[in-house]
């Protein structure tokens, strides 16, 4: 009976070792280099992969699109960074309740932008170590169809160097940080800024 | 007749008040009230007119539609050259003579463009970024009807490319070059041309903008501004404001 109870307990050990190193293993294979050039080839190539897969539905695109986003890009500090001074004197309540929202903002019109995505070949051509904070990764895009190379640039904050973040798109030299970030100064300056105007503007298109 | 060269000269003096003010920041607006009413009258024009127009352009067959791009692009070229040498860039004076030349001839009045594959490739540049190298600051931003996003020192360059725009003095001033005359159906039916054939090319570009934007008029005015910025550095400009954002 001890014996049993010892094999009982060996196996449920086995068991959930193997449980974890399915997980890990799993989770290893998800993650992504953490030298900034490999990190965005690793994942721009993951992704057209899976954009150009006809066997994926847009709802399965628009969720693999979601989960690479929400590990690899840092919403949080896109959004901040959005939201320009106001970050440093606003209520951090506030602050916390636009980040909700901005994240959920960002998310949606990603997802947008890439569902209609067509087949390009993406190659990473160099890259420009600006700080021990930030990388600039050079890349192109090019386009099936035969029409131009589009160049991406890409803002890669690496301060905990294992984990690599993504700041900033800069496509044929516009930072799509900066367009939002001025799109919502506008607002914001329109409406005594009051970032509860800029929330109901993001809920409102949300709701679309 | 009286009136328009009143206007004209209106228009010049606020352009160069306008560029005085040096220290204004290209944001700060000339007059946003205004400028927000003609961006929609602008947008409605390009739902109307220049959008149905510039899909069923882009259901032309691929050679119809590079050749025609290359014409275009070889015409601007021409108001290229004057603004490289203003600007004293002789290396790329020299990118847009060749290209020209070549593309003119060989390339088959521009619709091929052979000189890209010997390497030369000529930056488009106009009075704007010239005033722009010369540390002029963009004074303030406006909208302009059917041109669409500016500033008072691009407004001012607009003006000024139809007086060293060896095109334009050919075809609007109907002067002979080279033996060489037009007249200015000439001239507008290659702009409109060249503003088709870029709305064809971006027409998936436009409409993700429109879906994803909430204020589309500052979309519009962050993409030029920075678009400007970037041809008159000729180089990206970064961003350090993330340098403070360390979270």
């Amino acid at each position: 009976m001890g014996k049993f109870r010892q094999l009982k307990y060996l196996m449920k050990k086995i068991s959930i070792f193997i449980t974890l190193f399915i997980v890990f293993s799993h989770s290893i294979l998800l993650a992504y280099s953490s030298d900034p050039a490999e990190f965005v080839n690793e994942l721009v190539t993951e992704a057209i992969s899976k954009l150009s897969d006809k066997n994926l539905n847009k709802e399965e695109k628009s969720s693999f699109i979601e989960k690479v986003a929400k590990e690899n890009v840092d919403i949080n500090a896109l959004g901040l960074y959005t939201l320009g001074e106001l970050r440093k004197t606003s209520d951090e309540t506030i602050i916390g309740q636009y980040q909700r929202s901005f994240e959920k903002y960002f998310l949606k019109s990603l997802t947008s932008r890439l569902s209609d995505y067509s087949s390009s070949k993406f190659e990473v051509v160099g890259y420009d170590k600006k700080s021990s904070n930030y990388t600039i990764v050079n890349s192109q895009i090019i386009p099936g169809d035969g029409s131009p190379k589009i160049k991406i640039d890409w803002r890669i904050y690496t301060k905990n160097p294992d984990v690599p973040l993504i700041r900033d798109l800069i496509v044929e030299g516009l930072s799509l940080a900066r367009t939002q970030k001025e799109e919502f100064a506008s607002i914001l300056n329109s409406n005594n800024n009051d970032i509860k105007i800029l929330i109901s503007k993001l809920e409102e298109f949300l709701k679309k | 007749m009286h009136i328009l060269k009143s206007l004209k000269l209106i228009i010049y003096v606020f352009a160069i008040i306008s560029l005085l003010t040096s220290n204004s920041k290209s944001t700060e607006e000339c007059f946003e009230g205004t400028s927000r009413a003609i961006f929609k009258f602008n947008l409605a024009i390009d739902n109307i007119i220049l959008e149905p127009i510039a899909k069923g352009y882009s259901k032309l067959p691929d050679p119809i539609k590079t050749g025609t791009g290359n014409f275009t692009s070889n015409i601007s070229v021409l108001l290229s050259i004057p603004n490289n040498l203003l600007q004293g860039d002789f290396k790329k004076l020299g990118h847009s003579i060749g290209s020209f030349a070549i593309n003119s001839t060989v390339g088959i009045l521009g619709f091929l463009n052979p000189a890209e594959k010997i390497g030369l490739s000529p930056s488009k540049e106009d009075v704007g970024q010239t005033l722009g190298t010369y540390g002029f600051g963009p004074g303030c931003y406006l909208v302009l009807p059917i041109l669409g996003p500016s500033t008072a020192r691009d407004t001012l360059g607009i003006l000024a490319d139809t007086y060293i725009d060896p095109f334009a003095h050919v075809t609007l001033r109907e002067k002979e070059i080279f033996s060489t005359s037009g007249n200015a159906l000439d001239y507008y039916s290659v702009k409109a041309t060249g503003v088709v054939d870029f709305r064809a090319d971006n027409i998936k570009n436009f409409e993700s903008l429109e879906k994803n934007s909430i204020d589309l008029y500052s979309s519009y005015k962050s993409i030029y501004l920075q678009d400007r910025e970037n041809k008159i550095s000729n180089s990206v400009n970064e961003q350090d404001e993330w340098g403070s954002l360390d979270n």
